[in-house]
């Protein structure tokens, strides 16, 4: 059976990573099994945990009073869900549910601030790793916006 | 007949500014303001074509509006996917079947196809632009054994405006080739991708270095859709974009769909992306 840091060695986010970083953050670490239509999270809640996808796909998606929620975005095998953990007041803003039978690595939010509050090297590390993705997700949502299928 | 009448019949059908006649054969509605034409001439057969080229439709006493071909080339009549978005595609996609229209064409470049045997294909679409990559698919997908991995990536604004859904589901039953789609936004029943189509590239199954990219869609999208490919290896003389712009006379006299040093109707419009790469993002060109 494979251990926290082997599974996490192997994941996309991970790659090329020392093997130092990646035996801290397994510290961190646990695995989850997530059945369709399972939430991983809901909006509102603490952002206790964020979670590298092994299996699945999740939804993020708003849920709007009076209409049935809309999903703005699905992630896959090799991506993270949750971002919120990392700025305060670390609360998650929306929801995320998995669309199929999904297996996660969740990393504890508290333990692994913690543990690059205390390593700034393995805080910036883990920074070079997060800041590309949020930045592609962040240029893809300003596509997504520009409704660019639509008439215009 | 007189010698001079015989010199112009002859000449008629081969100048390029006279429509032919056409009727429509089949009318099938693809979304509420988008349908699929399919035009045979009212004598004889109509002109070879390359998948990429667009004709020239002509709403007769209302105007002309080019569309790209979106059949296939084993299929006797021009196939063109037309979307209700102006006076004169809002009279083409209103015409029923027996009704008439004038055709010129085919005009411009097309996808290389032929080229591209021996290496991986990635097709990406964006909502419309789909139709012009129709006929390239057809023709790879009736040579598949010509290609390495096919993979399609398919973006729409979301499930219900899919253009050609049932044949995206069909072509996903094959066992040889990929496909991808993603929508901009759907409610939870849907199960497949939420986002734009180039997150998708990524995760696609293909050699980018041995790759070649066919791109149609928003100009934005497409943009968007080269930096992806590029960030993953793929070069600028493997990637193949369909462009858009005002065609007029669609042979390169007018000037009305001139982009930087080339005409769109007749360097285009399917363009190498090295040839494009240095005008691709610069605005009012």
């Amino acid at each position: 059976m494979a251990t926290l840091e082997q599974i996490l060695q192997e994941h996309p986010f991970f790659v090329d990573a020392p093997a130092e970083l990646v035996r801290l953050v397994a510290g961190c670490a646990r695995n989850h099994i997530f059945h369709a239509g399972e939430y991983l999270f809901h909006e509102g809640e603490p952002a206790n945990e964020f979670f590298l996808i092994r299996q699945g796909k999740v939804a993020l998606e708003i849920d709007a009073p009076g209409h049935a929620p809309i999903v703005f975005e699905t992630s896959g095998v090799g991506d993270f869900v949750g971002a919120s953990w990392l700025i305060p007041p670390y609360r998650w803003v929306f929801d995320a549910r998995a669309v199929e039978l999904t297996r996660a690595t969740g990393i504890d939010a508290a333990c692994l601030r913690g543990k690059c509050e205390a390593d700034h090297d393995l805080g910036y590390e883990m920074m070079k790793r997060f800041l590309p993705v949020l930045v592609r997700r962040l240029h893809a949502t300003r596509l997504q916006v520009l409704d660019v299928y639509g008439r215009h | 007949m007189s010698m001079a009448g015989t010199d112009i019949a002859e000449l008629r059908p081969a100048d390029p500014f006279v429509p032919q006649i056409y009727r429509v054969d089949r009318v099938s509605r693809e979304l509420a303001d988008t349908v699929t034409l399919d035009l045979t001439p009212l004598s004889g057969s109509r002109p070879p074509f390359a998948p990429g080229q667009f004709n020239m439709l002509y709403a007769f006493g209302i105007g002309e509006v080019a569309i790209s071909m979106s059949g296939d080339r084993a299929h006797d009549a021009f196939v063109h996917t037309v979307r209700d978005v102006g006076a004169v595609s809002g009279a083409i996609a209103k015409l029923a079947p027996g009704a008439v229209i004038g055709l010129r064409g085919p005009f411009g470049t097309g996808w290389p196809v032929k080229e591209a045997e021996g290496s991986d294909i990635v097709i990406i679409a964006g909502g419309l632009g789909l139709a012009p990559l129709r006929p390239a698919i057809y023709e790879i997908l009736a040579n598949r054994g010509r290609y390495g991995r096919v993979v399609i990536l398919f973006g729409s604004r979301n499930p219900t405006e899919m253009l050609y859904r049932h044949e995206l589901e069909e072509w996903r039953q094959r066992l040889d080739i990929d496909i991808e789609v993603t929508v901009d936004h759907a409610d939870a029943d849907w199960r497949g991708n939420v986002g734009v189509v180039p997150a998708l590239i990524p995760r696609a199954a293909f050699d980018p270095h041995e790759a070649v990219a066919l791109i149609c869609g928003p100009e934005v999208m497409m943009r968007f859709t080269v930096n992806a490919l590029r960030d993953i290896g793929l070069t600028p003389e493997s990637i193949f974009l369909s462009m858009e712009r005002n065609m007029k006379c669609a042979i390169g006299l007018c000037g009305h769909c001139q982009f930087g040093s080339t005409f769109v109707c007749k360097d285009g419009p399917v363009m190498r992306f090295d040839r494009i790469a240095g005008i691709f993002t610069v605005r009012e060109i």
